[in-house]
């Protein structure tokens, strides 16, 4: 075999790959981006100016501006929702580690023989509509709701509480929808650590808390990464769980995003407002990919 | 949003649908198989009127169902949505219209407009000019709905057919325990503060709408959610005690509260400063499969008796004079269905703000709601 015909076959097998990329991301992304360079009309589509190929590609070209990217800049409205919907997610995320370490760390240490059904049980919620579920949430948490009803009866509280429709209740329900997200990635990394090594820490006469954050938090961090990231990156666009569970005050990108096209019907804002979005979210994609390099490189 | 209970009442609709279409397969096998698909409003028919049209007609129906006028615009303005009759409301109407959007009817072919209320398709005319491209389905009022009992022990002279209920703080605040609810629609909203004020509804002056923004921020603490269909249940089971709302969905409250037999006694009043009057349109998009189909189907709908069946089971009011005497006492009579001439007279229509002034508007509105 010649290194010719070797170097075609590594095209066919990284080909579809690549191709599927640009199908399912680039293309999508250039039409997107290119909308967002463009201006409302009232027409099917609503924006101009669209391509044909009697006006040529320069004349289409020269008709894109950056206009709906300096509006974005000129309004305080979409800095603030962004920064709002990075702090809600930022701090739904650090709230989902928390109730979801001790989970996967209690599966990791679980024997053997009940691990599979407690995965089973983690992801058995997602056999139920996503929407069904915050639906039942919306059950629990209003006025006269399941938790209210159940308190009072406690004797805990006297009046029913008021969570339904405000930012506490969107906490609630993103720590809840995207919980195994964070156990999965945990677990899968908490379960690889050798026993041993903490056998040997104790040998060595490490305190039990000193030997948990010395040697298995550490080697947990690859999970810990991934799962804040998958926690992390949907809620910062989500749109369902604020537009149920929280107030007409719970300010988030998804929501603008949603009235700028549907409200404004102004599809060029949208998309910009979305193109910002990607960026956001690609600056924390890219640090975390560096930081992996750095652990194989240290690895080595 | 209610998407759980649309999608079941979705599900419903097509079983009915596909059960009609499969006992009448029969009698139209030997035709090709017609298909009229229908987009419209959440609970905004007799599901029997469906099925009635298969029988008389053997042409089945697809019906989905839309909450919001901008679902519905953005699925038009995309293109190719693949429905052959839905139903925006008039002002949204008049700006698809310019979008080219619809078709013109072919009116030859749906006789039974013969019947219709000539007042109503004046005013509908301001959008639609000469009636062109839509059929009007069902209109009514935007106004306060409110439950009777908390209202009067919170306050017992509480000035129930006026917006001062919800436009004056000191008022609005004495409910605020019990749950004010506000449409998510600045068009809905805002010209029926402007005509509160004594504007004009349809002005498009920035210090018209600074004052406008200012009644709307004092009262926004008192608000507890602005929504355009969760106040049907919320005022049905007592979670909230007044809604500024449309008329037809309160009294849907109403008669959901008294089949509940929950205690809630709900009721709905015309402001006595007049509101806001609209109007549900059904049209044809430019790209429709089977216009014949949708003309069969919205000359069937304009049959004065079926048109007296839909509004005794959804308790709007329709621009249908035919009608008017298969339509129940009870609904016929009630001054917040059909109002009385002159109440009419204090109506207004709003038309569509320009691209300009919807954003304006649009901007005030997230400021209003979320305080940005």
């Amino acid at each position: 075999m010649t290194a010719k015909t070797a170097d075609y076959r590594r095209w066919y097998v990284i080909g579809p790959p690549y191709l599927w990329l640009l199908v399912l991301f680039l293309i999508p992304f250039v039409i997107v981006f290119k909308l967002s360079l463009s201006q409302v009309a009232t027409a099917i589509p609503p924006y101009t100016p669209t391509f044909s190929w009697a006006t040529g590609l320069t004349a289409f070209i020269s008709q894109l501006n950056f206009d709906n990217y300096s509006f974005i800049f000129g309004d305080p409205l979409y800095i603030n929702a962004y920064i709002s919907s990075l702090k809600i997610a930022f701090l739904s995320t650090l709230l989902t580690l928390l109730v979801a370490y001790p989970m996967a760390y209690g599966m990791a240490r679980a024997p053997k023989s009940w691990q599979p059904t407690l995965m089973m049980l983690v992801i058995l919620p997602f056999w139920t509509s996503f929407l069904i579920r915050i639906y039942a949430w919306i059950a629990i948490l209003k006025p006269e709701g399941f938790l209210s009803i159940f308190l009072i009866k406690l004797g805990l509280i006297s009046e029913p509480l008021q969570i339904m429709n405000t930012t506490t209740a969107v906490y609630i329900g993103i720590v809840y929808s995207y919980l195994p997200f964070m156990i999965l990635p945990l677990y899968a990394s908490l379960e690889k650590i050798n026993p041993s090594l903490l056998e040997a820490a104790q040998d060595l006469g490490s305190q039990p808390w000193r030997a948990f954050w010395q040697v298995t938090f550490p080697l947990s961090l690859p999970g810990v990464f991934a799962g804040c990231l998958l926690v992390f990156i949907p809620a910062v666009g989500e749109f369902v769980i604020p537009d149920l569970l929280g107030g007409s005050e719970t300010l988030m990108i998804g929501k603008t995003l949603w009235t700028e096209f549907f409200n404004n019907r102004d599809w060029p804002l949208a998309s910009a407002v979305a193109v910002l979005l990607l960026l956001v979210l690609i600056i924390p994609i890219v640090l975390f990919q560096r930081q992996q390099e750095l652990e194989r490189e240290a690895a080595r | 949003m209610l998407w759980l209970e649309k999608a079941a009442r979705r599900v419903a609709y097509s079983i009915v649908a596909a059960t009609a279409a499969i006992a009448f397969a029969g009698q139209s096998a030997q035709a090709e198989e017609k298909v009229v698909k229908v987009y419209n409003w959440s609970d905004y028919i007799d599901p029997t009127i469906l099925t009635d049209f298969t029988k008389e007609t053997g042409i089945k129906v697809v019906y989905d169902v839309f909450d919001s006028n901008e679902v519905l615009e953005t699925k038009l303005l995309a293109g190719g949505s693949g429905y052959d009759v839905v139903v925006p409301t008039a002002s949204f109407l008049s700006r698809q219209i310019k979008a080219g959007v619809f078709q013109k009817l072919d009116k030859a072919k749906i006789p039974n407009l013969k019947y219709i209320w000539p007042e109503i398709y004046e005013r509908i005319a301001k959008y639609d000019p000469g009636n062109e491209y839509a059929v009007n389905w069902m209109w009514g009022t935007t106004g306060v709905g409110y439950n009777e009992a908390k209202i009067k022990e919170r306050m017992a002279d509480a000035p129930v057919t006026s917006l001062d209920m919800i436009f004056k703080p000191e008022i609005a605040a004495k409910f605020k325990d019990c749950g004010i609810y506000m449409l998510d629609s600045p068009e809905d909203i805002i010209p029926v503060v402007l005509n509160y004020l004594g504007l004009d509804p349809n002005t498009t002056k920035q210090e018209d709408f600074d004052k406008a923004e200012a009644v709307l921020l004092k009262i926004r603490p008192y608000i507890k959610k602005f929504h355009s269909s969760e106040y049907i249940n919320a005022l049905a089971n007592g979670d909230a005690c007044m809604a500024l709302g449309w008329s037809g969905d309160i009294l849907q409250a109403a008669s959901r509260a008294t089949e509940a037999k929950n205690g809630q006694v709900i009721k709905y009043n015309i402001p006595k400063e007049g509101t806001q009057m609209w109007f549900d349109m059904m049209a044809i998009p430019a790209d429709a499969k089977d216009v014949d189909a949708a003309l069969t189907f919205i000359n069937y709908l304009n049959r004065p008796e079926v048109m007296a069946k839909a509004s005794n089971f959804i308790q709007y009011a329709n621009g249908n004079l035919g009608s008017q005497k298969f339509i129940d006492e009870s609904v016929l009579k009630n001054p917040a269905v059909y109002p009385d001439p002159e109440t009419m007279k204090k109506l207004f229509v709003h038309l569509t703000w320009d691209n300009k002034t919807q954003r304006v508007v649009t901007r005030m509105w997230t400021k209003i709601t979320t305080g940005q």
